[in-house]
C-alpha cells in the first residue's frame, strides 16, 4: 500500500529530494520551522548559516539520524516515516559524510569500505573489495587500503568517508561541513575529491562555510537562520546581491 | 659567511647508558627516590631470605607421615599425601582420568583459539561452546556408561575450575545483552535490565548462595529440586553477569555517538551495527574490567564454602582438622594462595596481551 502511495505522489520522476512543511522540535525547543525544499536529480545544493542555526538537524532528518515531527520528507518517491522497510531502503540510497569522519578505528580503511556493501548489499566480499578500491583510487589513497584509520591524517580520513559512503553507490550525498575539521593544508584534497564527485553528476547536498567550493560546484546556496530558510539563489545572485539584511550580515562575517 | 659542517653521530655519554647509568635515572634521580630505593632494599634484605629459607631451603619434601616433617621449614609432605583430594575432592580415583580428559580437552580448544592464526577458528569455538559443555556434562557428572558420580563428591581444584569456568561462560553474554538492554530505549527491556542489575548489585553474593541453598528448596515443590551445585552456579552465573553488564555499559558510553551514527547513515541494522561496529570496540576498550571480573569471580567462588560444596580453599581447610596432621595451615594457606595467583596471574597476563594485540593505534 506504501508502494503505491509512494507512486502517485511522486510527480516528478525527476526528484530526489521533496521536504514539505517539515517542523522539529528537541523537547520544547523549536529547532527547524517549516521547511519546504525541493532538490533535482544531479543538483548540487550548498547550505549556509552562523552556527546552531539547525544545517545539520535539516540534514540528519534527511536519513532519518533524527526524527522529524511534522510536515513530510520524500526521497526518490518514498516517504521517510516510522515504517522501518522505508527507513532502510532511504539510508541505501544516501550517503552522509560527518564533520568528525566517523570512520571505524578497529577496522582498516578497506574493511571501512567494505563493510556496508557486504553486511546491508550482500556482496560477496571479492567484488566489495574490488568495488572499493576502485574508489580509493578515486580519492587518491589506494595505498593507504590496510592501514587503520587512526594512523591517517585527517584530510585522508574524510577522504576514506567518502569513498566508504561511495562504496554503498548512493543516489544523494549528504555532507556535513566536512572540511571544517581539518587543517588549512588539508582541505583542499578534500575538496578536490568532492568536486570531482559535482561534475560526475552526483547529487550533493553540503553544508559548508567554504565559499570558493560553493561559487565552483552549486546550482543553489540556501542560506539558514533559527531554523528557518531565510534565503535561496543560485550563487552568483546569492553571494553578489543578497536580498535579506540577515544575509547581508551573515556574509560580510564569512567573507 | 656560515658555512654548515654535517655533525657525526656520537656515542650517548657513559653515564646515561648501560646499568650504571640505568639504576642512576631509574633509582637514584632524586633524593626522595634514593630513600625509597634503600628502604625497598632493606625491606627485601629482611624478609625475602627467611621466606625463601622457609617455603624453600629448610622444607621437607620426602615422606609421607607426619614423622617426616623434621626441618625448621616448611612441611611440604602434608600437601603431597593430600594433594589428589585438593583436586579432585572425593571423586573416585578410579575415574580421574574423566575430569583430567575434560579439563585437558577444553585446555587444548582454548589454547587453540588463543594462538594466533589457526585456521577454522569459527568452527572450532562453535565446537567449545555448543558441543563441548555436553561432553564435559557426560565426563564430569557421567552417563552414557560411564559410572555416574554425585556432584557432592566432586571437590577441589576441580569444583573451582569448574565454578568459574561455567560462570564465565554466562556473565559475558548476560552482561552483554543486559549492558544493550539498559541502554535500549525501549521502556521494557530498559527497565527489566534495570531492576535485574540493580537488585543483584545491591546483595552480597554471599547471600545470594545462602538464599539458593537454604531458602529457595523451601519454596520449591520436592521433585523440582534442582542439584546444590546447580543452583549455587546459576546464583554465581546471574549475580557476576550484572556485575559484567556495568563494566560493558561503561564501554558502551565511551565511544563517540559519531560511530552509531556513521552504521546507521550506511543502512546497517541495529544488529549488525552493534555486532560489527559497537561491541568490538566497546568490549575492546573494557578488557582490563572484563578480566578484573573474571578475577572477583574466580576468587569469589570461595564463597561455596557457606553452602557446603568443596572447593579448593574449603578442602584444604577441611584437611586442618585432621587430627594426624594438625598446625599445618600455613603450608595449607600457601599452597592454595599460589594455585589461586597462578590462574589470576595468567587471566590478567593475557589480558595485557591481548590489549596490545587490539591496539590499532587510533588513540593519539
Ligand atoms: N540532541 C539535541 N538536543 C537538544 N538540542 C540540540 C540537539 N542537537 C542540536 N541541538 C540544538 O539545536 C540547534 C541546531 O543545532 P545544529 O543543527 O547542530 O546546528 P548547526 O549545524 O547549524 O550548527 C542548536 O541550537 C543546538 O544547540
Ligand atoms: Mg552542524
Amino acid at each position: 500500500m506504501n508502494e503505491s502511495t509512494a507512486k502517485r505522489t511522486l510527480t516528478n520522476e525527476d526528484l530526489a529530494i521533496e521536504v514539505k512543511g517539515m517542523h522539529k522540535w528537541y523537547g520544547e525547543f523549536h529547532v527547524l520551522k517549516d521547511i519546504n525544499l525541493t532538490i533535482k536529480r544531479g543538483e548540487r545544493i550548498i547550505i549556509c548559516g552562523p552556527s546552531g542555526c539547525g544545517k545539520s538537524t535539516l540534514i540528519r532528518c534527511l536519513n532519518r539520524l533524527e526524527v522529524h515531527q511534522k510536515g513530510e520528507i520524500w526521497v526518490d518517491g518514498i516517504e521517510l516515516n516510522d515504517d522501518l522497510k522505508h527507513i532502510e531502503k532511504i539510508r541505501k540510497d544516501i550517503g552522509m559524510v560527518f564533520q568528525q569522519f566517523n570512520l571505524f578505528p578497529h577496522l582498516t580503511v578497506l574493511e571501512n569500505c567494505c563493510l556496508a556493501p557486504i553486511w546491508v548489499l550482500k556482496q560477496p566480499r571479492r567484488q566489495a573489495e574490488a568495488a572499493a578500491m576502485r574508489y580509493l583510487e578515486r580519492v587518491k589513497i589506494p595505498d593507504q587500503a590496510d592501514k587503520y584509520p587512526g594512523q591517517l591524517s585527517g584530510g585522508q580520513q574524510q577522504r576514506v568517508a567518502i569513498a566508504r559512503s561511495l562504496c554503498m553507490n548512493p543516489n544523494i550525498m549528504l555532507f556535513d561541513e566536512p572540511t571544517s575539521a581539518l587543517d588549512p593544508e588539508m582541505i583542499k584534497e578534500v575538496l578536490d575529491v568532492m568536486v570531482d564527485l559535482a561534475n560526475e553528476g552526483m547529487t550533493m547536498l553540503c553544508v559548508t562555510h567554504e565559499m570558493g567550493f560553493a561559487k565552483t560546484v552549486a546550482d543553489r546556496v540556501i542560506f539558514m537562520d533559527s531554523g528557518e530558510i531565510i534565503e535561496e539563489n543560485d550563487p552568483e545572485s546569492f553571494f553578489s546581491n543578497p536580498q535579506s539584511d540577515r544575509t547581508k550580515l551573515f556574509l560580510s562575517q564569512i567573507l | 659567511m656560515i658555512v654548515h659542517t654535517p655533525h657525526p653521530n656520537l656515542p650517548p655519554p657513559s653515564t646515561s647508558v648501560g646499568i650504571i647509568g640505568w639504576i642512576r635515572k631509574n633509582l637514584f634521580s632524586s633524593p626522595l627516590n634514593s630513600v625509597l630505593t634503600l628502604c625497598a632494599l632493606y625491606i627485601i634484605f629482611k624478609y625475602v631470605p627467611p621466606m625463601i629459607r622457609w617455603t624453600l631451603l629448610d622444607a621437607n619434601w620426602a615422606g609421607s607421615t607426619r614423622d617426616a616433617c623434621t626441618n625448621d621449614g616448611a612441611c611440604w609432605v602434608f600437601i603431597k599425601v593430600r594433594f589428589h583430594q585438593f583436586m579432585f575432592g572425593f571423586y573416585p580415583a578410579s575415574e580421574y582420568w574423566r575430569v583430567i580428559l575434560a579439563f585437558g580437552l577444553i585446555g587444548a580448544l582454548i589454547a587453540y583459539l588463543l594462538i594466533e592464526r589457526t585456521p577454522k577458528k569459527s568452527w572450532v569455538a562453535a565446537f567449545t561452546i555448543f558441543v563441548y559443555p555436553i561432553i564435559a556434562f557426560f565426563l564430569f557428572y557421567g552417563g552414557l556408561g560411564l559410572p555416574v558420580v554425585e556432584t557432592y563428591k566432586w571437590g577441589g581444584l576441580m569444583l573451582t575450575l569448574i565454578l568459574a569456568t561455567i560462570g564465565m561462560f554466562f556473565a559475558l553474554p548476560f552482561g552483554i545483552i543486559l549492558a544493550l538492554g539498559r541502554r535500549s530505549s525501549m521502556p521494557i527491556p530498559k527497565a527489566l535490565s534495570v531492576v535485574f542489575i540493580e537488585l543483584w548489585r545491591g546483595v552480597p553474593l554471599i547471600t545470594v548462595l545462602f538464599m539458593s541453598s537454604v531458602m529457595l528448596p523451601l519454596f520449591m515443590p520436592e521433585e523440582l529440586r534442582i542439584d546444590k551445585l546447580a543452583r549455587a552456579l546459576i546464583g554465581i552465573s546471574l549475580f557476576q553477569s550484572a556485575y559484567m553488564a556495568e563494566v560493558i555499559r561503561g564501554g558502551l558510553q565511551a565511544l563517540p555517538k559519531g560511530q552509531m551514527e556513521a552504521a546507521d547513515a550506511l543502512g546497517l541494522s541495529y544488529r549488525q551495527a552493534m555486532s560489527l561496529i559497537i561491541l568490538p570496540q566497546a568490549l575492546k576498550t573494557v578488557i582490563p574490567g572484563i578480566v578484573n571480573t573474571f578475577i572477583e569471580l574466580f576468587k569469589d567462588t570461595t564463597l561455596v564454602l557457606i553452602i557446603g560444596l568443596m572447593d579448593l580453599l574449603s578442602i584444604v581447610q577441611s584437611a586442618f582438622a585432621d587430627p594426624k596432621w594438625l598446625g599445618f595451615s600455613v603450608e595449607g594457606y600457601v599452597f592454595a594462595g599460589l594455585l589461586y595467583w597462578i590462574f589470576c596471574f595468567s587471566m590478567s597476563q593475557y589480558s595485557q596481551r591481548l590489549e596490545r594485540k587490539l591496539h590499532t593505534g587510533h588513540k593519539r
